[in-house]
């Protein structure tokens, strides 16, 4: 159960199309990632939002298939 | 959800002012994200109660539930849910964990 760089990539651009993202796979394993992400969605949000918004885009699969996913992020 | 895992998080976290739902113990986090907000809170000297969501599969899922949010470690500071792993490393990085802390009156040790 992995998920890969790609498919991360387009659940947020679903949710987010002008998100600037770039992933970074931190142990090879397609399971524990690090994510930057910059989106005009975030503007004014409180972190927590912010990354409720990531998870959300994500639809369930935060905790389950993807393990890990250290995330910053920033507002476009 | 299931009301009596609401009731029991609340009671949880009425009864304690700094909590951090993880993955083992304060002493032996079995988790490097959970180890991480550990570190920290033993860092700045925070007197906290860790809950191990391993020991008790209903708060484990409840307090994804409880918080809207779908990882463990999660750390509430007099019933506020604070942040998770990343969050909270950024805020001490950037000092807004201890405005958080003294805006709460939890005391810690500053410098």
């Amino acid at each position: 159960m992995a998920l890969k760089i790609e498919e991360i990539k387009n659940l947020i651009k679903e949710s987010l199309p002008d998100a600037e993202i770039s992933i970074e796979d931190l142990a090879g394993d397609e399971n524990h990632y690090s994510a930057t992400i910059k989106s005009k969605a975030f503007v004014g949000k409180s972190k927590i939002e912010q990354h409720k918004i990531v998870y959300k885009a994500l639809k369930g699969k935060m905790g389950n298939e993807l393990h890990a996913l250290a995330l910053t992020t920033m507002e476009g | 959800m299931n009301e009596n895992i609401n009731t029991k998080i609340k009671q949880i976290l009425e009864k304690n002012e700094v909590c951090l739902f993880m993955k083992g113990t304060p002493d032996v986090p079995q988790c490097g994200f959970s180890m991480a907000i550990t570190n920290v809170l033993k860092h700045l000297e925070v007197k906290f109660n860790g809950i191990n969501v391993l020991d008790d599969n209903e708060i484990r899922n409840g307090i994804k539930t409880y918080s809207d949010w779908p990882t463990i470690p999660q750390l509430y500071i007099k019933s506020e849910f604070v942040g998770g792993c990343d969050i909270i490393k950024e805020m001490f990085e950037k000092g807004e964990l201890q405005t958080k802390l003294s805006e709460k009156n939890i005391s810690f040790k500053s410098k």
